[in-house]
């Protein structure tokens, strides 16, 4: 066997061409990517700069003053998405684990709450939130049963009203990927239903669709933005006031940066972790 | 619990999926401390007699009692069952999202209540034992087959089960892997273990077993001492079944 330092000192003259032709590849692709970046970013400017409208374009969504000017207006505004979002998140995990668990049981005594799971997903996955946010927003106050609700709970259940039926059904996909004889290994050691659920098969079934989970969390967060349909006092409404005031749009699209802002760590969390996960799984396959 | 009866007894085991008939009718009494070896062709019954045993799988027909108690009787509380019955799988169905050691004592907290300290400390025993307790922070999937395997045997009897059923334990694993597997068996048995295994290791089965049962389509067609069954059959099924495995390997 080779020692391993000798073995690296003697490259043979054969590699080196190699290494070179390589090196030489990747400072070509470089170049052709930046080159191409700017031949696309000069068209742009070009198509828009010779456009009729762009001036006025330019001054109604992209003027500096008025962004700074609605800042403060809209970033109180995001705090309110964020609350929201905050809550959304929490309820959408226990009613979306509910639904989950419950489409999954195949007892004869749950039919009536399998049915109405089943139809609970398949009919708020097909309704738009918009929908959805009209009919509970402004039917529910309507009934007049709980006095005045606050917009902003209103707005946080009907946005975990519609997720938890996405979500829940991403956990079933999770829960029914696991393979059955890890439940017969769990009850043959004598655990019940329930724990055999909670212990073996959902910790499983979960890191199972943890891309799936974070990619619909990122979706979620930008579908808090529609709150402001119903009422609640969030980034976009504050930014249709200040759009109101001075009739210039700019603060939508600080609100617009805002949510990316918002959203933008957790996207390359999920890019990150799915290619850590495609990485480890590939690993596996080598072994 | 009755402590004179045997500790599984079998009479008129009856099942079926769908139109195929698995096991058409098994007796059979396996007493304490003894090793009983099911051996059979593939589609025989042998798993799913196992399954049956441990309600996994429900019964047409006949009665299954442990230590006397009629185990097939729908008012039995089945989890109380399955922790009296220690199980092992042919693909050992470890849970990998979880340390070696919580595998292994896993049953003893949950189930038995045990203190996690208290549980531990017996795991780590028992791990000790086997020679893989520095595995113990392990992932499963950090083991070979073979210490997996043996892992599984150890979840199986830390919780001092009075049945062990072993379920086909080295047919997944590479030759190499089968001795340190069936050399831990083989420590069971003479911890007194009373042991239920269906096996394709005719070998292990001749040294370790005190009895073997040949199964053939659903029915017991031999059983008998292992020099008997695997040595000088008296059924002309058993003759052929060993005769072709023979000539394979």
């Amino acid at each position: 066997m080779f020692n391993e330092r000798e073995h690296e000192r003697f490259i043979s003259p054969i590699e080196l061409q190699r290494r070179e032709y390589r090196r030489m590849k990747t400072v070509r692709s470089v170049l052709i990517s930046c080159a191409s970046f700017l031949v696309f970013s000069f068209l742009i400017w070009w198509i828009l700069s010779r456009s009729e409208g762009w001036e006025l374009v330019r001054k109604m969504y992209f003027d500096p003053k008025h962004l700074v000017a609605s800042a403060p207006q809209v970033f109180k505004g995001i705090l309110v998405n964020l609350k929201i979002l905050g809550a959304a998140l929490v309820g959408t995990a226990v009613l979306s684990t509910l639904l989950a668990i419950t489409r999954t049981t195949k007892s004869a005594a749950l039919f009536p709450l399998r049915l109405v799971s089943l139809l609970y997903t398949s009919i708020f996955r097909g309704l738009p939130m918009i929908v959805v946010l009209y009919l509970i927003g402004f039917g529910i106050p309507g009934l007049n049963i709980f006095g005045r609700i606050d917009k902003n709970l209103i707005g946080g259940i009907c946005i975990t009203l519609v997720y938890s039926a996405y979500v829940a059904e991403v956990l079933r996909a999770g829960i029914e990927a696991i393979h059955p004889s890890q439940r017969a290994a769990a009850r043959s050691l004598g655990l019940s239903h329930t724990q055999t659920l909670r212990i073996v098969i959902l910790p499983q079934a979960i890191r199972k669709v943890v891309p799936a989970l974070m990619n619909d969390f990122v979706a979620m967060q930008k579908d808090v933005g529609l709150v402001s349909v119903v009422g609640a006092v969030d980034a976009v409404r504050q930014a249709g006031i200040y759009t109101a005031k001075t009739f210039n749009y700019s603060s939508y699209v600080f609100a617009g940066l805002m949510f990316i802002c918002m959203s933008l760590p957790f996207v390359l969390l999920t890019d990150w972790y799915a290619a850590k996960v495609r990485r480890r799984e590939q690993m596996e396959g080598a072994v | 619990m009755n402590p004179g009866a045997p500790v599984l007894q079998l009479a008129g085991i009856r099942k079926s999926f769908g139109p195929n008939q698995v096991l058409r009718g098994i007796d059979l009494t396996v007493h304490e401390h003894e090793v009983v070896a099911v051996i059979g062709a593939s589609g025989s019954g042998k798993s799913t007699l196992m399954r049956a045993i441990n309600l996994l799988e429900r019964v047409d027909d006949g009665q299954i009692f442990l230590s006397g108690q009629d185990i097939s009787d729908p008012r039995v509380k089945e989890d109380l069952v399955r922790a009296q019955i220690g199980v092992v799988f042919q693909h050992y169905n470890l849970f990998p999202h979880m340390t070696v050691l919580n595998n292994v004592t896993l049953a003893s907290r949950v189930v038995r209540k045990l203190s996690r300290e208290e549980a531990e400390a017996r795991g780590m025993e028992l791990l000790t034992r086997i020679g893989i307790a520095e595995k113990a922070k392990k992932y499963p999937d950090q083991l070979s087959g073979g210490q997996q395997q043996r892992v599984a045997i150890v979840r199986a009897i830390l919780s001092d089960p009075i049945l062990l059923l072993l379920d086909e334990i080295t047919s997944a694993l590479d030759p190499q892997l089968v001795g340190e597997v069936l050399d831990l068996v083989m420590e069971l048995k003479l911890a007194g273990k009373t042991i239920l295994m269906a096996t394709h290791e005719m070998e292990f089965a001749r040294r370790a077993a005190d009895r073997v049962i040949f199964l053939h389509e659903g029915r017991i067609a031999e059983d008998g001492p292992p020099a008997q069954v695997l040595g000088n059959p008296q059924q002309q099924v058993t003759r052929d079944f060993l005769s072709r495995l023979y000539n394979f390997s």
